[in-house]
């Protein structure tokens, strides 16, 4: 094995050739695995058919007949059982959505909080982390529907909030604001005000690689992207009109609906998480050496511009990576809803219809390749959004 | 490594084809020696474990006269408590040997579920417990009303349809189990409970003040409660049938718990051929021929089952109605051994 004869290759049987020897291996695994998924495949198949269950997919155009609490689209008691599908999975959605923007805001202050050398305010903080992160998510979730329901008072004695809405044990009943005429303008300065925005902040940002001076981006964006847009608002004559809730014998109709059921999961799924994201969020801050901040401070930064310019942007690149995870966790625990009857993609599809047409089958491997592909969806933003803000070596 | 792979692939091969070759359910019950069956675990009067374990109920009942004309024992049964949501695939999959779960007979559940039922031990409806302080007195009052459910269940679809066809509004609030569905109705998250009319009778007890709930009138829909098997084992099919048969059979010639040693003596032929004292009907179902003996010595017959889990002595006191034998103004009616 000299380097000398490099060039005059001996001739090695194949079998001693570890990259034939592998190629082999690999494809030998490769029909192994194959063999053993149609086997499997092919198996479940006869077996249902000799036990004479019904397979296949033609229940997802079948009337579902069963009706559902929360509906982000249209469906009836004779809508299909796919329609129930999108139902159930919009449902999840949305809880998995807002549950992951209200953990993440939570998180980052519970995170930097613990981190202050405020006494009161990092034991609170501390506390929670371990209080929360130590509990049963299913308990906790039992535990806020449970609370919730006790707590709220009875439709008869519903709480009046201010503006017209309503609140009991049946839910949280809003105002439903419906665009009035000339509504349009206010979301058309909407987007001028946004691209103003833009323009804006790369003007400024050429003008202080320049000359070094500042422009207020924060303030000015603020005006054109709120202010403009309210400024119309307020000039057109105020164009909205509300829908109110109102009480009915047996409960509130109109108006926009949020059910205690979505309440106290997404209560419970944001407080759960955040406990890990602050923890997330604390070692990343750690993990920044106080170096850095020390660097800023002789530079002449002041403590906000260090955090903000110094220490989250580099202390992001170790939070992301765990983050998704908690991201990922957040989505598949939502599916926890089954216990406190919200109906989320588990509890209508994988539950109700599952029981209704009996093919387990086909039913849990929809329901596996939906969370699969959220969850990997999720990853790919995340991962974009870290290779966006890896440390880039010069 | 490689020969670790095929090996292990090829036991799971052989373990999934062996699940289908289960023609001869009563030889694995016996091997076994318990009998394993799916139960409700939460239904008072049906299927409910008291506070040392026993397990006790109707449908507890009839596993128990099973496992009493295979083994002579009626305490050789393991119960396996079932949500209605899993029930069928608990079935489905071997992990019990019959389904004796409160279950509603219907055409899509016998033919697409791979499931045979055995007959009706029960005849029900489906009902509505609401607050008297709602003064209701119908369940037409409802419209608009939320309404908990337990999910995976007839009761889901019948409510759906009822609703529908009285062009009611409808507010569903669907819950995993009825532990949890009565805990928010009894929490005030709804207006109304609604399932089986006997099971309302069992719910009504489980509620903080039972006092303050009323069940309305109104029945719904046609529930015939029966035990299920999977398909594929025509003799087990038939012994689950024909234990509901021999205890109908038993009430309606008057052989009990405490005259079956008597009644062996009797000359009536047809109390012969159900005792086994004549023919050998049990030999053809693969059974001893005195089964029957052994099933009413240990349970009784239906009317003695009815009456100590359901009936008069009970705090569910539900009348037989439907459920008297047809000789009585009821539904309950067995083929003859002969």
């Amino acid at each position: 094995m000299s380097r000398a004869g490099a060039d005059e290759k001996p001739a090695i049987s194949p079998l001693h050739d570890p990259r034939w020897r592998s190629a082999v291996y690999q494809v030998l695994l490769c029909a192994v695995i194959v063999f053993l998924v149609y086997s499997a495949v092919d198996n479940a198949a006869q077996n249902l058919q000799r036990a004479r269950i019904a397979s296949g997919f033609d229940f997802w155009h079948r009337t579902a007949g069963f009706d559902i609490s929360q509906t982000l689209i249209d469906y009836s008691t004779v809508s299909t059982y796919g329609r129930a599908f999108w139902v159930g999975l919009l449902n999840t959605l949305l809880v998995a959505g807002l549950g992951i923007i209200i953990a993440t805001i939570i998180g980052f202050i519970v995170g930097i909080a613990r981190l202050s050398k405020n006494a009161l305010v990092s034991r609170l903080a501390g506390g929670y982390v371990e209080v929360i992160r130590n509990l049963p998510l299913l308990l906790q979730l039992l535990f806020w529907y449970n609370a919730v329901l006790k707590a709220l008072p009875e439709l008869s004695d519903s709480l009046v909030l201010p503006g017209g809405a309503f609140l009991n044990n049946r839910g949280l009943f809003l105002p439903q604001p419906v665009a009035g005429a000339g509504f349009s303008v206010v979301p058309l300065m909407f987007v001028i005000g946004l691209a103003g925005a833009l323009l804006f902040r790369v003007w400024a940002k050429r003008r202080q690689e320049r000359t070094g001076l500042q422009a207020p981006i924060l303030l000015a964006t603020f005006l054109l992207v709120i202010g403009l847009p309210l400024a119309a608002f307020l000039l057109s004559g105020v164009p909205i009109e509300f829908g109110y809730p109102e009480k009915g014998r047996f409960n509130i109709r109109g108006g926009i609906e949020i059910l205690p059921e979505f309440m106290a999961l997404l209560f419970g799924l944001s407080i759960y998480t955040a406990a890990f994201i602050a923890e997330v969020v604390r070692a990343g801050i750690l993990a920044v050496s106080h170096g850095q901040t020390e660097a800023a401070y002789s530079l002449g930064l002041r403590p906000g511009q260090t955090l903000r310019r110094v220490v989250i942007p580099q202390a992001m690149r170790v939070i992301v990576p765990p983050l998704t995870n908690q991201y990922l966790n957040l989505t598949k625990n939502s599916s926890l809803a089954v216990a406190i009857g919200y109906p989320d993609l588990v509890q209508i599809f994988a539950g109700t219809v599952l029981n209704q047409t009996g093919q387990a089958v086909e039913v849990i491997a929809i329901t596996m390749a939906v969370y699969l592909t959220i969850s990997l969806v999720t990853s790919l933003l995340m991962n974009w959004y870290n290779a966006r803000i890896a440390l880039v070596e010069r | 490594m490689k020969r670790g792979i095929l090996t292990f692939g090829l036991a799971i091969a052989i373990a999934s084809a062996a699940f289908s070759a289960s023609a001869q359910t009563l030889n694995a019950i016996k091997q076994r020696g318990a009998l394993n069956c799916g139960a409700n675990g939460t239904l008072a009067g049906f299927g409910l474990p008291d506070a040392q374990g026993n397990w006790a109920g109707f449908d507890v009942d009839y596993c128990r006269a099973i496992a009493a004309a295979i083994f002579d024992d009626p305490t050789k049964v393991k119960f396996v408590p079932l949500s209605a949501k899993d029930r069928f695939t608990a079935l489905q999959s071997g992990e019990v040997d019959v389904l004796a779960r409160n279950t509603t007979w219907t055409i899509s559940r016998d033919t697409s579920l791979g499931l045979n039922f055995t007959g009706t031990n029960y005849y029900d409806g489906q009902g509505f417990m609401v607050r008297k302080s709602l003064k209701l007195n119908s369940a037409l009052e409802l419209n608009d009303a939320a309404i908990c459910v337990q999910q995976g269940t007839t009761t889901e679809l019948n409510l759906a349809d009822f609703f529908r066809a009285n062009r009611m509004k409808l507010k569903t609030v669907t819950f995993a189990t009825s532990t949890e569905a009565v805990k928010a109705y009894d929490a005030g998250r709804c207006d109304a409970y609604t399932t089986d009319a006997s099971a309302l009778y069992g719910e009504r007890l489980r509620v903080a003040n039972s006092n303050d709930h009323v069940v309305l009138p109104e029945i719904i829909s046609k529930e015939p409660l029966g035990l299920a098997v999977r398909h594929g084992d025509d003799q087990w099919y038939d012994i689950v049938k024909w234990t509901h048969f021999v205890l109908l059979n038993a009430e309606e010639l008057g052989v009990a718990k405490a005259n079956v040693d008597a009644q062996m003596k009797s000359d009536n032929p047809e109390i012969k051929r159900l005792l086994g004292t004549e023919g050998k009907y049990g030999e053809a179902l693969g059974l001893p021929n005195d089964f029957v003996v052994r099933i009413v010595k240990h349970v009784g017959n239906y009317g003695e089952i009815f009456e100590r889990n359901l009936g008069q002595p009970t705090p569910l006191k539900i009348a037989r109605g439907l459920n008297a034998l047809w000789s009585k103004g009821g539904l309950q009616y067995a083929p003859p051994v002969r």
